[in-house]
């Protein structure tokens, strides 16, 4: 006999042959005798690639009957090394690389990367760039949560709102292709600002949003909140207490669902966050539903903001005035020297930044997101660092499904709201 | 964030708590406070901050690890410290060399630092003395260095496709 593994793996493919399933029982089936089915533990491997793990996350669950006894998260299958990348990108280039690590709020990952970078250069960002920031930051929010919401409901059987889910989010995506040209990782804010101005007609259309927006969470609301198989799924299960989420680091939705209401908006705000009026939503009981009914109520807070953010836009600059950081406006190339200077070395080389390090936060969708990052001095960053929150909040996934029954399990998965491209980087 | 006043007496508190030469030094760099401790003394620090010291630090946000190439010792771990009834934090920051590069786990102080101490070893090769858990996260369980090291090359491995799998003799193993 050859040795197995000098066979050329297309030809180990073909080999594989049914030929020896059912010599014997396998354990946990059926053909097992009766009385050992109920008492034998039995694992099995749910992905990585399986609809209700949104995205590619496995999960080694061992399974006692239909109660989940023990769960392994085992990741890395996204991993793409982002953070690795960025070493050697300008600072202004990574922004690109660092908006796909969690795919569905790169507005976030772009703020927590500028805000890192302006801390470390004492780049001031005029008001009314703070003020697009934040809109688009809400804006986002929601996009994030609808398709949350989306996903979250097809897992548990609620076709209808994966369509009602994605057409709203689609809403918030013309909004995005307005402001930057592009519907999914936008690249609108820059170190010191965002990208460009919002264009005539973008307010309009957000306020048209903001208008049709709450009626379409009412919708929702009426959809799941009396369907019993989303009741039975989401009341009183995964329930962790608000200590053991915190030794586990866990933030956001999943925080306040349990009753703690740590917002890093009002905790500790950042850009314009200080100036607006809003609530923070927090649950009773820390289940599957208080996770849902949180995360739609933080939808109309958001939009709150938005309308403050559209009523209260400061006129002036939406990026800072200092060439050294952001690129000069087009039309002043073909008149000034200078612009014409700044312009072909922030192309080409960057800007550099003093060396130094820092640990910026935001509040995204799912928790706290911090950037790390350490300059050396030039023009390329000497480390990223994202402090994904889905990536710490996975942790918890075994204390949520621990004693639970494997349906109620999925629910926890889509109540998580992991994001792989986060978790994995 | 504590203010460089804030800072120097918190590293007065944790020499008179812990050890007088747990502490080598503080940072107050962009408004951010940095304690930087000995490799040795990390465990027994995060322990005082969390429970005896008069402004404890309940909270583990994020640890990470970094590569410093040039400078000696090579590598920092970072252990940022939350506090949310002060809306505070802290900056816990260890420097160690890539020779022996062993730092005790803070995973019973702190269980969040589970997955981020895999991923601190499997990027940058620190080993976590006391993990329950201590594999690679990200990585293959079978990759050979550590990716996120500033000596290791980006780009060098070849991309794997059928027309030329041949090229690459056991690659499988």
């Amino acid at each position: 006999m050859t040795d197995p593994t000098r066979v050329p793996y297309r030809e180990r493919e073909r080999s594989v042959t049914m030929e020896r399933l059912g010599e014997e029982p396998v354990s946990g089936t059926a053909a097992v005798t009766e009385g050992d089915v109920q008492d034998e533990l039995f694992t099995i491997n749910i992905g990585p690639h399986h609809p209700a793990t949104h995205g590619v996350l496995r999960l080694l669950t061992t399974l006692e009957g239909e109660i989940v006894r023990d769960v392994k998260p085992i990741i890395g299958y996204v991993h793409t090394g982002i953070e690795k990348s960025c070493e050697d990108q300008q600072y202004w280039k990574a922004i690109t690389f660092v908006e796909r690590m969690d795919y569905l709020a790169y507005y976030y990952n772009a703020m927590a990367f500028c805000m890192a970078v302006e801390r470390l250069l004492e780049e001031e960002v005029p008001p009314r760039a703070q003020y697009l920031r934040v809109l688009h930051l809400e804006l986002n929010r929601i996009a994030s949560h609808l398709f949350w919401i989306a996903t979250a409901a097809l897992d548990i059987g609620a076709v209808t709102m994966l369509w009602w889910g994605c057409r709203d989010r689609d809403l918030v995506l013309d909004l995005f292709e307005m402001s930057s040209g592009q519907r999914i990782h936008t690249r609108y804010f820059q170190v010191g600002g965002v990208m460009e101005d919002i264009p005539p007609g973008f307010e309009a259309k957000t306020r048209e949003f903001v208008k049709v927006m709450p009626r379409r969470l009412d919708q929702y609301l009426s959809l799941l909140d009396r369907n019993e198989i989303w009741l039975n799924r989401t009341k009183g299960t995964g329930v962790v207490p608000v200590e053991r989420l915190l030794e586990l680091g866990v933030t956001g939705p999943l925080l306040r669902a349990a009753g703690h209401p740590w917002d890093l908006r009002k905790g500790t705000p950042y850009s314009a966050y200080d100036q607006f009026d809003f609530k923070v939503p927090v649950g009773t009981v820390g289940d599957n539903y208080d996770r849902f009914r949180v995360r739609i109520e933080e939808m109309r807070e958001s939009l709150r903001i938005i309308e403050q953010a559209l009523e209260g836009l400061p006129e002036g600059p939406h990026i800072t005035p200092n060439r050294k950081v952001a690129l000069p406006p087009r039309h002043e190339l073909a008149t000034s020297m200078e612009a014409l200077i700044h312009h072909f070395k922030l192309v080409t080389e960057g800007f550099r930044v003093p060396p130094g390090e820092t640990y910026a936060a935001v509040e995204s969708p799912r928790g706290e997101l911090g950037c790390f990052v350490l300059a050396d001095g030039s023009a390329k960053p000497a480390r990223v660092h994202m402090r994904d929150p889905s990536f710490v909040n996975l942790q918890s996934l075994p204390d949520m499904a621990k004693g639970g029954l494997i349906a109620d399990f999925i629910a926890c998965v889509a109540m998580l709201d992991p994001i792989l491209g986060g978790v994995d980087r | 964030m504590p203010d460089a006043t804030g800072l120097e007496l918190i590293a007065q508190r944790v020499r008179e708590g812990v050890s007088p030469e747990a502490v080598t030094g503080t940072a107050f760099y962009r408004g951010e406070a940095t304690l930087e401790v000995a490799p040795s003394a990390v465990h027994d620090v995060l322990a005082y901050l969390r429970d005896a010291d008069e402004e404890p630090w309940p909270l583990l946000m994020s640890l990470h690890g970094c590569d410093y190439l040039p400078e000696e010792p090579r590598l920092g771990v970072h252990y940022q410290l939350l506090s949310m009834e002060r809306t505070d934090r802290l900056n816990v920051k260890t420097r160690i060399g890539v020779e022996d590069p062993i730092l005790r786990s803070v995973v019973d102080l702190y269980p969040t630092a589970d997955f981020q101490e895999r991923e601190v070893y499997d990027m940058f090769g620190v080993l976590f003395d006391g993990h329950p858990d201590h594999r690679r996260i990200l990585m293959p369980e079978d990759y050979e260095g550590f990716p996120q090291r500033r000596d290791f090359p980006m780009g060098g491995e070849p991309v794997l496709f059928t027309f030329n799998e041949d090229e690459y003799p056991r690659w499988y193993d």
